[in-house]
């Protein structure tokens, strides 16, 4: 099938690709990690392009391959470039699918062949083509679902059946696959059919799911695709693929798991959707105490005379892109001598590690991002707390109301601190659906308005103060 | 159905990657997660060869269209993967 050297280049990649995970695990050898799994990738595209040998004759089409692989690097890596850093999990999402996409369109080329030869092919060979086109098929429509939805271009959407609904599309489309690889049902128009419920369901699957769960079924769908690719890998016989696939296939369902476990839930819990809907309104209970307002000059002077301040950062911060005053607001405090540090939740943002990204891109050290479980132990002997466009990640009730959505998630203990400052649009709940008992306390106070302009009016009271 | 020596290689493969991949991601610091993904997402980008394949045997204009749009998506997912994990990245980099 292939000459000798091939298999050494794909030896080489797949070897490119375990490393690359492996330094992409800790922060100084991260970025080489990526750059080395690229460079396996492009190793084995190029060999694949030159000395693939299909029953002893070379690919034909080359032209036409080298036109799409020009037409793809181009479209991208403009996309990958522009992308706002608060936009990348949904980029993330978006070139999922893409991947997806090729492999469903991978299976139905390999099923349009394998007719012409009048289906002739072993269990093996139907089986991968059908698994690759139900995968392929799921992770491209439910990727673009969770693209869009974190794109704030839909929302929720949740009807009665809807999981009965789900599962018995699901089910009929393994059973439709299956037959299809034994051989009892065939045809293009079946194949038409097994594609379309594979993407209905894709597009079902995602729909109900709460935005602040999105990382976790990109994560999910991302496994996917790794599966997908390795379906490829068994239908060619071909290493890298099936290596680069299952491993991303089982890094990617560890990494979804980590993420469930940081948030205390279990990944069906995620799954079905429920997070924030009917059960937000039984911890309404706790809520209707008063609760104080203050203003930026109050907060500036409060501020400049701490020995410690901890800024909370959450979503709110990223959708006001207000990283960089934050930063400003660091360095105008640094320069009164007062300690700044940022207690990052493990869930901040829109996906663990993404307010971290977020505040690099604002040139903010590295060493001042603590974690929760070392700066936990520092809120009370911190004067001032500021919390900005987070709300869930500071809530008590997940410690303390046992019938909260949020019960049980580790928290960052803000209240803690001698003053907590909350900066928030209005008094809203946050993303869960749930009020937050913290905003009564008596040590807390509220700021209002949009996260960057408030920010900005910190900067300049504490510049006066 | 009995399985033959090759397939049989296949899945012990199989298995000892995924056992690989729950090993390496077991131990990451949550501030790497989402770089992670990214970087995960542009290895299964490698799908891209499937793709190449079957452009390549193609023969007809149908197929041809299919293969196209498929090395298209699939460089989409490897290029667009790799250079936002890239770019992530670089932010970390730069410490003071």
């Amino acid at each position: 099938m292939t000459d000798g050297l091939l298999p050494i280049l794909y030896l080489i990649a797949s070897v490119t690709f375990i490393l690359g995970i492996k330094l992409l695990g800790s922060p100084k050898t991260a970025r080489v990690g990526n750059l080395v799994a690229a460079g396996g990738m492009v190793v084995a595209i190029i060999g694949t392009i030159v000395l693939y040998r299909h029953n002893g004759e070379p690919l034909h089409n080359v032209t036409w391959i080298l036109a799409a692989l020009t037409i793809g690097t181009a479209i991208g890596w403009v996309m990958a470039m522009r992308v706002k850093m608060t936009a990348m999990p949904q980029m993330v999402s978006f070139f999922n699918g893409m991947g997806g996409a090729c492999a469903a369109l991978i299976s139905i080329l390999e099923y349009k062949a394998a007719m012409a030869g009048g289906l002739a092919t072993s269990t093996g060979h139907s089986l991968a083509t059908m698994a690759g086109l139900i995968i392929g098929a799921v992770s491209f429509s439910g990727s673009i679902i969770a693209y869009l939805k974190l794109e704030d271009r839909l929302g929720d959407i949740r009807f009665a059946g809807q999981q009965l609904v789900n599962n018995g599309l699901l089910v009929a489309a393994v059973v439709v696959g299956g037959a299809m690889v034994v051989g009892s049902l065939s045809g293009i128009s079946m194949l038409s059919i097994l594609t379309a419920m594979a993407l209905i369901f894709g597009i079902l699957f995602v729909l109900p799911i709460g935005g602040a769960d999105m990382p976790v079924v990109i994560s999910l769908l991302n496994s996917f695709t790794g599966v997908a690719a390795a379906c490829g890998g068994f239908l060619y016989d071909n290493m890298v693929m099936l290596i680069g696939g299952i491993l991303v296939g089982s890094a990617g369902t560890i990494l979804t798991v980590v993420m469930c476990n940081s948030m205390n839930r279990s990944l069906l819990n995620v799954l079905i959707g429920n997070f924030g809907g009917a059960s937000a309104a039984s911890s309404g209970g706790a809520s209707g105490g008063t609760y104080r307002e203050v203003s930026a000059s109050d907060v500036a002077v409060m501020m400049s005379y701490a020995k410690q301040v901890v800024i909370v950062p959450g979503y709110g911060l990223a959708v006001a892109q207000a990283q960089h005053v934050c930063h400003q607001l660091e360095h105008e405090l640094e320069g009164k001598g007062v300690t700044v540090k940022y207690a990052i939740h493990p869930v901040a943002g829109r996906m663990p590690g993404h307010m971290n990204v977020l505040l690099a891109e604002a040139d903010v050290a590295y060493d001042k991002l603590v974690e929760m479980e070392e700066i936990n132990a520092e809120f009370p002997t911190t004067d001032v707390v500021l919390v900005v466009g987070a709300n869930d990640v500071v809530n008590p009730a997940a410690k303390t109301d046992p019938t909260s959505p949020i019960y049980g998630m580790p928290i960052l203990d803000a209240e803690l601190a001698r003053q907590v400052i909350i900066m928030k649009r209005s008094m809203k709940a946050g993303y869960a659906g749930i009020d937050n008992e913290l905003f009564y306390r008596p040590n807390a106070a509220m700021l209002f308005g949009d996260a960057k302009a408030s920010l900005t009016a910190l900067v300049n009271e504490v510049k006066q103060v | 159905m009995i399985i033959d020596e090759s397939t049989l290689s296949l899945i012990y493969l199989v298995i000892l990657m995924a056992f690989l991949g729950v090993e390496l991601i077991g131990h990451v610091p949550s501030v790497l997660h989402t770089p992670l993904m990214s970087g995960a997402n542009a290895i299964h980008g490698v799908v891209i060869i499937g793709s190449i394949i079957v452009m390549g045997i193609a023969d007809d204009t149908l197929s041809m269209i299919l293969g196209f749009l498929a090395v298209v998506l699939g460089t989409l997912n490897v290029v667009g993967g790799f250079v936002v994990t890239n770019r992530m990245l670089e932010m970390f980099r730069r410490k003071p």
